[in-house]
Parts: structure tokens; sequence; C-alpha cells
């Protein structure tokens, strides 16, 4: 008995190598042309097809990644009801990035080597973005990556569903210049994207007519905002730009609002809290200051009213939707889209098939670019209000091109230049 | 001026803070040598101890109530976290009593199960906890602005710090305290239960853990893993002031304070925490028995 089996597993080793291999042929014949009849490398069966869901579930980002992971299960599951993709059900493998950057890596390399999924949905910080890139191109995999981000970035293995810089801080920082004042404090957490994203603020506030009075970074996780606050005190900005992440926030919101310092003396806008973080702080200190999104649970489109409600009625009345939830949830369709068109799960067809794509996301209308594998997208800015929700005090009206590298701009030539 | 008397009683604040999460264990780790690892979780204990309270007085109580629910949470967090500590003491801590290096790796542990509990509980995100209304704004004086919440803290930390000092230096529980830790074998054969008073120090360690969490809920956020925010500082100030010292506790809290602050003011966050780090290496170089040491005639 005991030699069946393990002749059985030997036979099974032999087997499951051949297709690796067979699998690693057709990721590094991807330049040349693809042989007649070739097996797409995704693992299909005649009903079903994996894709991969890589998000935190453990550790400190998984109070965020979670309920983009619920959106993604949750458009998988529409999918489905709806007769699948190329009539195939998809069947979701969910792993835990435990909120590593190196377990990240790994997972995705599990992901597309061992269960051989079509797609990846997944990640949030730029840590885990960064580890998992070069798995990616290596094995010639599919991301989509839901969260805003710092820019500064190009992938052939990565699609972008966030929002690009220009998608979110700059037209931020022309609102506020417009709108509320014209000297700003920088505040951010002491890593890389508040960093980057500072830098583009500043040299856009060089560029029109603003002044920085101040710039200050605090460790993650920090949480005493007393000498901050006596800077801020000092300094009388019109405006902070808030980059703060994570439980920082909450620190700094109720110790500004501890100081005797409203919206009415000070605007902060932020870059990093959705309704899910409001929840955390607590609406009552927010009320009156701003974010910059492409999404609120409040925008006022019909799709997403029935988004809003699919979501409640799945996950609970008292979750929230926010932006990275809208964006991980469309780029599910996005990616379903894709393939419909392609008629194929092949990583090469989706990609060829994808540019010029559109859908009615409930964020309103988005469209994939092919040029830098972003998406157009409607940015918005809104006010806290005292129910914890957003209410939309301007938004571009129409979808805006992506530019991860900010060519467009003649201030930022010099970042782009010293990241590239 | 200004700017010196907003610094000063930024320090003082900061101060506070670092004195009343390292009260507990100045106790724990000052008086028993236990070095506790999950002092941090039974800091986190105390504030979701408050986080339950104020969800009971606003879901159960009218809102005119609300204004009191603070008064009500600070001891029922002391009382959650001592009730908790005696539990751990009993089944951990009284196994490992002079083995520091295994009671480190063993309430490490306990610390990482104690923040999952936390978490199954009551969900991973953070918790808000609101403020009672009394303690919203502040006080102007001398045009300087100060926060009823740091004033309120202050006079916390006031308060603990008496009423530990009186309990530990003029009633005869106290005495009893301080004779076992000084000296267990003739503490005992006087006829004191070392068993019961290592279990009560124990818990009125953990006890002033769970204040300090509750008073951590007017300042930032709540979430399983509030506790490590704060778990270095409390050490720190425990060893710059000298183990087993309380008034070396305090000046350790309040320098400490004091030195961030201004050094946060000079540089930056990141860069001032730097320079309080060299510092403290620095002055341990020098004094490594910290500010104020124990002269006691046992050997060790």
């Amino acid at each position: 008995m005991k030699k069946i089996l393990r002749r059985k597993s030997m036979l099974l080793g032999a087997a499951l190598s051949a297709v690796l291999l067979l699998s690693a042929c057709g990721g590094s014949e991807t330049s040349g042309e693809t042989e007649e009849g070739q097996e797409p490398s995704a693992e299909t069966t005649d009903e079903e097809v994996k894709v991969g869901i890589l998000h935190s579930l453990s550790g400190t980002m998984a109070m965020s990644e979670t309920s983009v992971k619920d959106a993604e299960l949750l458009a998988i599951e529409e999918i489905n009801a709806a007769g699948g993709v190329l009539g195939k059900q998809l069947v979701p493998v969910i792993e835990d990035g435990a909120s590593e950057p190196s377990i990240f890596s790994e997972r995705a390399t599990k992901l597309l080597q061992q269960d051989e999924v079509a797609v990846v949905f997944g990640g949030w910080t730029s840590a885990s973005r960064k580890a998992m890139l070069p798995v990616f191109e290596e094995n010639n995999g599919l991301l989509y990556y839901p969260i805003q981000y710092e820019g500064m970035e190009a992938s052939p293995n990565i699609f972008y569903a966030g929002a690009a810089p220009n998608q979110q801080i700059v037209p931020a920082v022309e609102w506020l210049l417009e709108n509320e004042g014209t000297e700003f404090f920088l505040l951010g957490s002491d890593y890389v994207f508040p960093r980057l994203a500072n830098q583009i603020i500043k040299a856009q506030l060089e560029a029109s007519g603003g002044t920085t009075v101040d710039e200050q970074y605090t460790p993650l996780g920090h949480t005493d905002y007393s000498t901050i606050i006596s800077r801020i005190r000092e300094s009388k900005p019109e405006v902070i730009f808030n980059t703060l992440n994570g439980d920082s926030n909450v620190a700094f919101f109720k110790q500004l609002a501890d100081a005797g310092i409203t919206s009415d003396d000070v605007t902060v806008l932020s870059v990093s809290v959705a309704e899910e973080e409001i929840r955390g702080i607590g609406a009552d200190v927010l009320e009156g200051h701003y974010a910059s999104w492409n999404y609120y649970q409040t925008t006022d489109t019909e799709e997403n009213a029935s988004f809003v409600e699919s979501y409640q009625a799945q996950f609970g009345d008292d979750r929230v939707t926010g932006d990275p939830i809208e964006a991980a949830y469309f780029m599910v369709h996005l990616w379903a889209q894709a393939v419909e068109e392609a008629g194929s799960f092949d990583v090469d067809a989706v990609k060829e098939a994808a540019p010029g794509l559109e859908l009615n996301a409930p964020g309103g209308k988005i469209i994939f670019d092919g040029d830098n594998q972003h998406v157009w997208k409607t940015v918005r800015i809104g006010e806290v209000q005292a129910d914890g929700q957003f209410k939309e005090v301007w938004n571009s009206g129409e979808p805006i091109k992506p530019d991860p590298f900010l060519e467009g701009y003649e201030w930022a030539s010099e970042i782009s230049s010293t990241v590239q | 001026m200004e700017g010196m008397i907003v610094q000063g009683f930024n320090g003082i604040s900061l101060g506070s803070i670092l004195l009343l999460i390292a009260l507990g264990l100045a106790i724990t780790f000052g008086l028993m040598k236990v070095i506790n690892m999950a002092h941090g979780e039974l800091i986190m204990i105390g504030a979701y101890a408050t986080y339950v309270i104020q969800l009971l007085f606003k879901n159960h109580l009218p809102p005119e109530y609300f204004n009191w629910y603070f008064l009500l949470a600070i001891p029922f967090a002391f009382i959650v976290a001592a009730l908790i500590g005696m539990l751990l003491e009993y089944t951990v801590i009284r196994h490992l009593y002079g083995r520091p290096l295994d009671s480190l790796l063993a309430t490490f542990g306990v610390g990482l199960i104690l923040q999952q509990t936390a978490r199954s509980i009551f969900g991973a995100p953070n918790v808000g906890v609101e403020a009672p209304p009394f303690l919203r704004g502040g006080v102007e004086v001398m045009s300087v602005m100060l926060p009823y919440t740091r004033l309120f803290i202050i006079a916390l930390v006031i308060v603990c710090f008496l009423s530990l000092f009186v309990y530990l230096y003029r009633t005869n529980g106290g005495r009893r305290i301080r004779a076992v830790m000084q000296n267990r074998d003739m503490a005992t054969c006087l006829g004191i239960s070392s068993r019961k008073v290592d279990s009560l120090t124990f818990a009125i360690g953990a006890g002033f853990a769970g204040i300090a969490g509750s008073a951590l809920t007017l300042i930032g956020p709540i979430g399983p893993t509030i506790g490590q925010n704060y778990i270095i500082d409390a050490f720190m100030v425990v060893v710059v002031g000298g183990v087993g010292m309380l008034t070396g506790t305090v000046i350790g809290a309040m320098g400490i304070g004091l030195f961030n602050t201004v050094f946060e003011f000079w540089t930056n966050a990141s860069m001032g925490k730097v320079l309080v780090f060299a510092l403290i290496i620095l002055f341990l170089q020098w004094r490594p028995e910290g500010l104020f040491s124990l002269r006691t005639r046992s050997l060790d």
C-alpha cells in the first residue's frame, strides 16, 4: 500500500513539474507569436477558473485590507451569478499577505506557480506592491492594484485601479489654493508615500504661488502631536495637507480638536482618510475637514446606490464603503470585461484587449488607459459631515487622464527624472 | 516666552503620560523584578474597558449621564486589569520568579495572545472613544491653550502617584509588600504570606496599567496593538529612574518627557526620539543603575 502511494505521489510530482515546465516555457515565449492551439497559462477547467486574492488579513494593515477583499469577493459573486467569465465560474483563492512585503512576494509566487491563477487582485501599501512587482514580471502574471499611490511607477504586469498623483494630490492642491489659502503646512508619516507626495506638493506650490510654511514627518504609529500642534500655532498655516497613515491620524485629529483648533481656524485635507478610517477617528473631531478621493459612499450615481446596498446586504448594515473598496470592486469587473473582450484568459491577450475599455463604476465612468495601465477617474473633494459621511464640494466633472509620472506638468519634471 | 511655556507644558504633559504608563511597571518590574512584556496589553485592556463603559452609557442610559461615564470607567479599568493581572500572575508569572529571561519570553507570548483575543472580541479596526463633554476644549493661560484632557491626565497622575505612595509607605499592606520585595525569606519567617503579597502586588501594578489605558483613550487610537506603542517608553522610564524607586520613576518620566519635546521642537519627531535614545544610552553608561538606586544589605 505504502509503495503504491509513494509511486502515485512520484507520478504526481512528475506530472506537476511537467506542467510547471510547460507553463514556464509558455511564459518565456510572450514576446514571440503564440503557437496555434497552445493552452492558456491560467489553469482552467471546463466550468471553473481560479483567480487570486492577496491582501493583509492579519497584521497592522488588516483593518483596511479586509474590507477591500470583501469588495472583490462581492464582485466575483456578481460575475458568477451572471454566468461567469467566458462561461466559466470564478473560484477565488484567498491568501494572506500578513502586512509583510516579503510574505506578499512569497504568496504571489505561490498563487502564480502553484495555483496558476488567471489574475491576482491585491496589495495596499506601496511596500507590498514593490515586493510583488518582480514576481509578476518574472512569471508574466497580472496584478490588479486598487489603492491610490504616489505614482512614478510602470510595470507591464500591473494594472493600477487607484488614483495616480494627478488624480488626487495635484487637483486637491489646486482646489485648496483656489478656495482655502496659499500657506501650506505639510504633515506626513515618515515613509515613501508621504515624502514623495510632499515633494510633488512643494514643487506645485512653488510653481503656482503658494508657500510651504513647514514640513513635518512623524514615525508610523506616532501618537504625541503636541509639539507639531505648537508648530502649527506658531506658523499659522491656512491649510494642513495631511499624508499621515493609519493610527497616527486618530491621535493627530483628537489632539488638534483638544487644542481648540477647529476646521474654522485651519483646513485639514487628508488623502488617506476614508469612511472606514473616520469610524476609528470619530466623526465629531473630523467634521468640517476635507479629503480628496475619486469616490465616496455618498457619491450620487445609480451604480453606487445598488453597490452600497449589496455591499451592506452582504457584510452588514454597519459597514461603510470607500474609495479603495470601490476601486477593488470595479477592477474585478474591469478584468472580467477585458477577458471577455480577449476571448481568452491568457495574460498577454488580456493586456492587449484592456486599453480603452469603459465601465460605469459606482464612482462614475472609468476608462482603462493603454499608455500607462492606469484608469481615467473623476476627482472629488469631500467634506466630512457629522454622521461620518462625506459631502462632495467639488468634482472634476469628467474622468481625468492618469499621469503617474506627472509628465503633463512642467514643475514636476525634476521629480520624475530623479525617480526614474 | 510664550513658546517656552507651551513647550514646558507639552513636556510635562508627555511626561505625565509616560509616568502613568510606567507607574504600574515600576511595581511589577521595579519592585518584583518581573520583565512583564504583557504590560502594554494590560494598558490595552484598560482602554477597552473604558470603551465598554462608554458603549454602556451611550446605548442604555439617558444622554445627560454621558458626562460621568469616565469617572466610572477609571475604577472599572483598574479592577478589570487588576483581575486579569492576578490571573496572569497565578497561571504564568508565579512559576517564573527569579528567571527574568523566561518571564520575558512567556509574557511576550501572553501579550500576543491578549492582542489576538482583543481582535476577536472587538474586531481589528480601531474603535473611537469619545472624550466626555466636560473634557472638551481647554483653558487659556497667558495666550497659551491648555487642553482639559491634558490637565485631567496630569491631575490623574498626581492622584495615582500619591495614593500609591501612601499605600506603599504609610500602610501595613504596603510595608508587607516592601518587606517581601526586599527580603523574601526574612519576611516569610516573620509570618507574611509571600504568595499572597506577590499576587496582590502584581494585581496593583496591572491595575495601574489599566488606569493608564483609560487615560490614553483621551489622546489616541484604541486598538489591539495600542500597548506596543507605549511599552518601550515605559521600560525606559523605569530603567532611567532607577529600578525599584518611585521617586526615580517620576523624575525619569518628566525628564524624558521634557527632553523629548525640546528635541522634537529643535529638530523633528523622528530625530527627537533618536536624540532621546542616544541621551539615555549615554546616561546609562555613566549611571548603569539609573538616577536613584536602592541600597540594600542583600548580597545580590
